[in-house]
């Protein structure tokens, strides 16, 4: 590989800006700037010193913040389109063509489109999955090339620059000492660094005085969190290390939870609660009668045997009682929980009365318990209902037959045969709600209904993610390299005493200047040293309007 | 140059690895369902349940081995359910004696329903309720009816979502019947 | 008086303190004369600071107070969060202002604060109960938090437009006088919505429509402002009002384009006249104001704040409301519009450092980008709260 000598006889590899040991400016750009560009101290990034396989080239592509930037707009606005309409998920519909009309009829054709285009669903989309990756994988080249040759430099960095080096700093100082003796100042200027806490090295006569180079690795421990996260994300897709799996369980009623083998969870009860605030202003603008309080499920959860088999059910275990709210899932072996739905008021018995039509008399109550409904009910030897069918959701007559939708009680149908001592016989009835078909004629009685009884059933969602601890490592590493790189920064200040006392200073921060010229300031007054000039402030100035130096209150 | 190879190599291999990784995250995404379906092949997953008539039966899948079952899920609600229920007795009355048994699931609805519509049809093989719904979500049954099909071995032979006529109901239980000896 | 009361009282009195404060820190960046005006522009600056102050104080003492009466963290509604987001802007240029005593960040930030506590007012003002997903400590912790980083953010937006301000030349025809120009027409459209909500609130105006929504429900709605725009299939059912002049599909909320229409034509109204009188452009009229500010300093203040605010905002927008969220909903992250716009600001804050750090994009395109920051975090608070829905909507 070429290899660029400096002319302190230093071999610096290609692509190198400033020289590695003494700081000397190497190419003919630098050597044109008045202030030296300072990012990641000249060194050589390594993408930009080759460039020849497709290797390369690519690695290349990704390494540069040209690119990364971009794709952090690009991922910007691929997510912003995604909030334009609402996401399918977060639309209430069961099937694809349902969803499709849902768009259109809602949003008209713009929807239509936004739905056609796979924009109602943009998050998971390939596409979009590919965008994220590419920012992700711009995010690890970019600071593996950067970061290690940095490292590097800064580990091997010397006491002693180049005159050239140090001239074209942003702040720079030179001339004799103001007062006092020269051949003291280089011991005040130490005293006084180390009193402001940098780490003072000195070579000869010359001094390197720094502070917070660890606030340098910020912006690369912070990419490593970001990796990490991406990482646990994609881990997800990884067999059993996700489960999320939603379910409806009814008051009284024992399900299965999906997604947890061997647990069962008993709905005891559903409670909903709602503030009993007097209507607010918002509430009246939006129709909003009631505001809720509390949406709570009290459950059991069991566990079958160890070896039990899917189906055995009759020797669960309790685990835990508990009251789901939201905000407080239920927790168990990485399991958890959440109240997400509710829907109230479901029909669970139906009570009626054995009652003669004519004079209104009623022989006896007749309660169905509609998640167990029973062959026969007697009321006494001689009276009975016996119930010949039962559909919870009738939904008309095929073939003379009653038909059921679904097996949820929303419409419930029964046929009854009554056995009365008048009517030994029996008459049967076709009962439905607002409908009554008496198949034979005219009878004498009739099931008169009398009221119901309901149950609530709640809606609950099943979550394990054991990608959470990498999450939160990945989330730790982050906050930690942007607090790094955000609240501290790198301070670097390079004094000479050449042969004749005078003095060379120069100053470098990766950022806030303000308080380095604070902390040159000190030093200033305390060893004596000529007053520093801001060559970028000075460049500034002198082509805008002519303003006093340091004008910094106003 | 060598060391100028060899950094070439580990770029190469870093790029690889991250394009893999982008390409499985998409893959798997897409082609990826939330839970990992029952697929033909599979070791039928072992079960439980009991007897819609007579609780001391249990319908247990292991005790089994060595015949063909026939497993249908079900509900009243459900018309194609209906349709082949008979369809599905007549030939469990051939098969029967050939090793082939028929269970058929119902989802989680009341004693009554089930026994009042097993009985309206007249149709005559095992039936058994799954009041917790644990074997259907085992089976990851989404849509009815659905039949599983498994073999001697107990290994799951063919999925069969949607109604069956008495002719393809008659070629799956000769394809899981037992081998004579 | 009850708590709340005082609560109200505390608020207006920080209300006055920052109109007031404004005044003396123009006072303060106004005094140009040679002699000894360093000095009295130091001391109008320190009792502008101090005025500040007060009013930050008055106005914490309105958030405790309110906290105590409601007994939850009083950023659970429009009014509550936008009035704290105009506390924390407040707290955050003081903090900037120890760090580098910069009078002229007071005479942009102060004003914003004020615009943002104002355009807060316009929102219902009562307690209002939380829902269940609210109830949580974690909305005190996520919310001020996120608050708080978008504050300090908008430090930089403040330091940047009074770069602009200076560094663009009023009195050549570029593409960015055109801009900034439109900022600040921008601003004097939250005057005009302003200026609209007062008015006819103070006359008592009411406007009560039955309208039909998407789901081909029935509701009833109150305009407060003449109704230029109507609701789906409305009905007018109070007599002597304004008919509305187009309706509506129901996707649209034609209330809040109404209300928007009347704020764009009073604010447009208003800076016409302004142009007609002064013969000035606004910009003309701020540019003096901001001459003698060091722009280097305002670059380094633009650039710290997104340093220091930048951090607190992922902490509080992304960390912790992926908790929060893990906690309710039992998936840190949904896609829903707030997360994504939260995403957004963040991301485009990350690209704003980037470009910074690496691309040196500094002085005028800094400026430019902390300005384009602040507008998001603005869409943020008006546009995904009020117009696009999702489960963090306020109203």
């Amino acid at each position: 590989m070429e290899k660029i000598i400096c002319a302190c006889g230093h071999e610096n590899p290609f692509g190198t800006k400033l020289c590695e040991k003494c700081g000397r400016p190497l190419t003919e750009e630098v050597k044109n700037q008045k202030v030296l560009d300072m990012r990641y101290d000249g060194i050589a990034i390594r993408s930009k010193t080759r460039n020849k396989s497709i290797v390369d080239k690519i690695w290349n592509f990704f390494s540069s913040v040209k690119v990364g930037v971009s794709l952090i707009f690009i991922n910007l606005v691929a997510a912003s389109i995604g909030t334009i309409f609402p996401q399918e998920f977060y639309v209430n519909v069961a099937t694809e063509a349902e969803r499709e009309i849902y768009y259109e009829e809602t949003y008209g054709s713009l929807g239509k489109l936004y739905y056609t285009l796979g924009l109602s669903d943009v998050y998971s989309s390939w596409w979009f999955q590919i965008l994220v990756g590419l920012l992700g994988i711009s995010i690890i080249i970019a600071s593996l090339d950067r970061g290690i040759p940095l490292h590097r430099s800064l580990k091997n960095q010397r006491v002693k620059r180049h005159e050239s080096f140090m001239k074209r700093q942003r702040v720079v100082a030179e001339g004799p000492v103001t007062a006092g003796d020269s051949a003291k100042t280089l011991d005040l200027v130490e005293e006084q660094m180390k009193k402001l806490k940098y780490n003072v090295r000195r070579e000869g006569n010359a001094i390197l005085a720094e502070r917070g180079r660890f606030a340098r690795y910020g912006p690369y421990i912070n990419h490593v969190g970001l990796i990490v996260f991406l990482l646990g994300v994609m881990l997800r897709l990884l067999p059993g290390f996700y489960v999320d799996e939603s379910m409806w369980v009814r008051e009284g009623d024992i399900r299965t939870i999906p997604g947890m083998d061997g647990y069962f969870i008993e709905n005891e009860k559903f409670i909903l609660e709602l503030h009993d605030n007097e209507k607010t202003e918002a509430q009246i603008q939006q129709g909003v009668n009631a505001v809720a309080k509390n949406y709570q499920t009290n459950v059991k959860l069991y566990k079958q045997p160890d070896d039990a088999l899917p189906g055995q059910t009759d020797n669960l275990e309790l685990v835990k009682e508990y009251s789901i709210r939201v905000n407080h899932p239920l927790k168990h072996e990485g399991y958890s929980l959440y109240q997400m739905d509710f829907r109230l008021n479901e029909l669970k018995g139906m009570n009626f009365a054995l009652t003669k039509k004519e004079t209104g008399e009623e022989l006896g109550d007749v309660s169905i318990d509609l998640t167990n409904p029973q062959k026969e009910y007697v009321i006494d030897d001689q009276t009975k209902v016996e119930l010949l069918g039962y559909y919870p959701d009738f939904s008309g007559f095929k073939n003379g037959e009653p038909q059921t939708a679904t097996s949820n009680p929303n419409n419930p149908a029964f046929i009854f045969k009554m056995t009365t001592p008048e009517k030994p016989d029996g008459e049967v009835s076709f009962v439905a709600i607002k409908e009554t078909v008496e198949p034979n004629g005219d009878n004498v009685y009739k099931m008169s209904f009398k009221g119901i009884e309901t149950r609530n059933m709640s809606g609950l969602t099943v979550h394990k993610d054991r990608t959470i601890p990498i999450l939160i490592v990945g989330g730790i590493i982050f906050m930690l390299g942007v607090a790094i790189g955000s609240y501290w920064n790198h301070r670097r200040i390079w004094v000479e005493q050449l042969q004749d006392g005078t003095i060379r200073l120069a100053a470098h921060t990766n950022k806030n200047w303000f308080s380095i010229k604070k902390d040159l300031t000190a030093i200033t007054e305390v060893a004596h040293l000529p007053q520093f000039i801001d060559q970028v402030e000075k460049e500034n100035n002198e082509d805008g309007q002519k303003e006093k130096e340091g004008d910094s209150t106003l | 140059m060598d060391k100028k190879k060899k950094r070439s190599i580990t770029r190469g291999v870093i790029l690889v690895v991250l394009l893999a990784a982008i390409v499985y995250t998409v893959y798997s995404s897409a082609t990826k369902d939330k839970v990992k379906l029952l697929q033909v092949g599979d070791k039928a997953p072992d079960f439980e349940l009991v007897d819609l008539y007579d609780s001391n039966i249990k319908h247990r899948l292991s005790d089994y081995e060595g015949k063909g079952i026939f497993l249908n899920f079900w509900g009243t609600w459900c018309e194609p359910c209906k349709k082949e229920m008979p369809a599905m007795s007549n030939q469990y009355a051939i098969y029967k004696d050939q090793g082939v048994e028929v269970l058929a699931v119902n989802i989680a609805q009341t004693e009554f329903e089930v026994k009042n519509f097993i009985e309206g049809l007249g149709v005559h093989f095992p039936v058994a309720i799954d009041e917790t719904r644990d074997v259907m979500t085992e089976y990851t049954i989404d849509l009815l009816p659905a039949t599983i099909l498994i073999n001697p071995e107990g290994e799951v032979e063919k999925i069969i979502t949607g109604e069956m006529n008495e002719q393809q109901i008659a070629s799956y239980m000769e394809s899981i019947k037992p081998e004579q000896e | 008086m009850s708590l709340i009361d005082l609560s109200g009282n505390l608020l207006f009195i920080a209300f006055l303190a920052y109109l007031i404060g404004t005044l003396l820190f123009g006072g303060a960046i106004k005094s140009n004369k040679p002699d000894g005006a360093a000095k009295r522009a130091d001391r109008w600056g320190r009792i502008a600071i101090i005025v500040t102050i007060i009013g930050f104080l008055a106005q914490l003492g309105y958030f405790i107070t309110r906290w105590m009466y409601t007994g939850h963290a009083p950023v659970s509604n429009m009014f509550e969060f936008t009035t704290a987001f105009g506390m924390f802007i407040v707290g955050a240029f003081i903090l900037i202002y120890y760090m580098y005593r910069l009078t002229a960040l007071g005479l942009v930030a102060l004003p914003i604060a004020l615009l943002i506590i104002a355009y807060a007012a316009m929102f219902p003002r009562d307690v209002t109960p939380l829902v269940p997903s609210l109830q949580s400590y974690w909305l005190t912790i996520h919310v001020i938090t996120a608050a708080l980083g978008q504050s300090i953010l908008a430090i930089s937006a403040v330091a940047g437009l009074i770069y602009l301000l200076k560094a663009v030349d009023p009195k050549v025809k570029t593409k960015g006088r055109f801009w900034l120009e439109a900022v600040l027409y921008f601003a004097v459209l939250v005057i005009g919505f302003i200026v609209v909500t007062v008015t006819f609130r103070s006359m008592g105006y009411e406007a009560v429509f039955n309208y039909v929504d998407k789901n081909g429900a029935q509701h009833e709605i109150i305009y407060n402002v003449p109704a230029v725009f109507g609701m789906n299939e409305y009905v007018l059912l109070t007599d002597d009002v304004m008919e509305p002049i187009a309706e509506m599909p129901p996707v649209i909320n034609a209330k809040k384009l109404t209300v928007v229409f009347w704020s764009f034509i009073v604010g447009s109204i208003i800076y016409l006249l302004f142009r007609l009188i002064s013969r000035r452009r606004i910009l003309d009229l701020l540019h003096p104001l901001v001459r003698k500010v060091n722009l280097n300093l305002l670059d380094e203040i633009g650039y710290r704040s997104v340093l220091i605010g930048f951090p607190v905002f992922s902490l509080g927008a992304l960390v912790f409301a992926m908790i929060w969220a893990q906690e309710a909903w039992g998936r840190f992250w949904g896609w829903d519009p707030k997360e994504v716009w939260a995403l957004i600001t963040w991301l485009f804050y990350a690209a704003f450092l980037h470009l910074r750090l690496s691309k040196g994009w500094e002085g005028k395109k800094s400026a430019w980008l902390a300005l384009i920051g602040f507008a998001i975090i603005l869409f943020n608070l008006i546009v995904v709260n009020l117009v696009i829905a999702g489960l963090h909507s306020y109203a």
